[in-house]
């Protein structure tokens, strides 16, 4: 099967599109691409980065969601990350968290291992395996205005939500977030907590 | 220290009807005092024979929230969530469900957070299976390997002090730690009523 032709989206214009509507909205990235998209968009302590763990990104964003009801939690990452992480999308829908939303950044490529193809290039349904398995909402977003109609939903609507944006392969610069995983982490509770995060 | 034999009051607060909880082990009940107490209030799990009474426990507690997981090594991530978000939680597993975990664990190690595992043992003590006797004889030296504290436990009467003393840890240090419920607690499954 052919990959899927027509894409034109940007990641980096996507991602800095969709975050700049994200208020108060706690982020959990994962590893690779979508984590240095998100510090592109620029660094705050709103952002749980990733850089390890292949797959723990969406169970991450629902553990935080269900702990954190009264706060938007947006997870950001690949396709590839997803892929490898495909029961949670079972998971999170048996929880059905209202304040959850899954952002698929879909490049059909394994982009940190060598632009390998992911099964998503062969017409894998990210979206399709999410609707099935019972999230409230879910969509492909191939466009400029798909992309403007879906953005602020992210935030508002009653999750759980699943969207994937196809976008290009094109090579972007590497920006790296701060890596070490207890500051990150320590930073992230303390803004969130505040005095608590000492506990 | 809770008592193992504390009056339940799951019976009347849960979220569903007593007569769905399966019957003891007290020892289950005494963990299940010891999660309340340690303010657990998220619990993901894959199901196990010898977890049947404390899965019931907890998705019939109303400050608890119980979550089926497809995979353990979901619960990983669950939990880093979890207490990114202020919540405490723990894992509970089959000793089978360690493997699935591994490359997941260097989550708990790198960002040093409280990460609280009880595992059931098999292939252990009077094990019948020879398919799950791989995976629980190298259960111990598998978590040690990805960097979790690991306490046994073999003694029914010990459990509790056990699992109380794992929780302390965890939580006291923001390390990851497993205690391991001997077979010999839970009781071999006798194949013959099948």
């Amino acid at each position: 099967m052919a990959r899927t032709k027509n894409i034109v989206l940007e990641r980096r214009a996507v991602v800095a599109r969709i975050l700049a509507g994200r208020g108060d909205a706690l982020v959990v990235t994962g590893l690779g691409s979508t984590t240095w998209d998100t510090a592109a968009a620029g660094d705050t302590t709103k952002n749980l980065y990733l850089w390890g763990g292949m797959g723990a990104a969406a169970m991450c964003g629902l553990g935080l969601a269900l702990a954190q009801p009264g706060r938007r939690v947006l997870v950001v990452t690949g396709d590839g990350e997803m892929l490898m992480g495909l029961g949670s999308l079972a998971s999170i829908a048996v929880q059905k968290p209202a304040n959850l939303a899954v952002c698929v950044i879909d490049n059909e490529r394994y982009g940190e291992t060598g632009m390998q193809r992911t099964a998503t290039s062969f017409g894998v349904d990210l979206p399709g395996m999410a609707r099935a398995a019972g999230f409230a909402e879910t969509a492909m977003v191939r466009t400029e205005k798909q992309l403007a109609a879906i953005a602020p939903r992210l935030f508002a609507a009653a999750g759980p939500l699943f969207v994937a944006i196809k976008v290009t392969a094109n090579p972007v610069p590497m920006v790296l977030p701060p890596r070490d995983g207890p500051w990150i982490l320590r930073r992230f509770r303390h803004d969130l907590l505040g005095p608590r995060a000492a506990d | 220290m809770p008592s193992a034999t504390s009056a339940r009051r799951y019976t009347v607060a849960g979220k569903r009807a007593a007569a769905k909880i399966s019957p003891p082990p007290a020892w289950a009940d005494a963990i299940f005092d010891v999660l309340k107490e340690a303010d657990i209030e998220q619990v993901g799990y894959v199901p196990d024979a010898g977890h049947t009474r404390l899965i019931d426990l907890c998705l019939a507690d109303n400050a608890i929230r119980a979550i089926l997981l497809t995979t353990e090594e979901e619960g990983v991530a669950l939990l880093l969530g979890a207490w990114a978000g202020g919540q405490r939680g723990c894992l509970l597993m089959q000793s089978s469900g360690v493997g699935n975990c591994i490359n997941m664990l260097s989550l708990a190690q790198e960002c040093r957070y409280p990460f609280l595992m009880l595992v059931t043992m098999r292939g252990d003590w009077g094990e019948f299976n020879p398919w799950q006797v791989p995976m629980g004889q190298s259960t111990q030296t598998a978590l040690e390997s990805a960097g979790v504290i690991v306490q046994n436990v073999d003694d029914a009467k010990d459990v509790a002090e056990t699992v109380h003393a794992a929780a302390a840890l965890a939580f006291g240090s923001y390390r990851p730690v497993a205690v391991l419920i001997g077979q010999r607690i839970i009781g071999f499954k006798d194949w013959r009523k099948k």
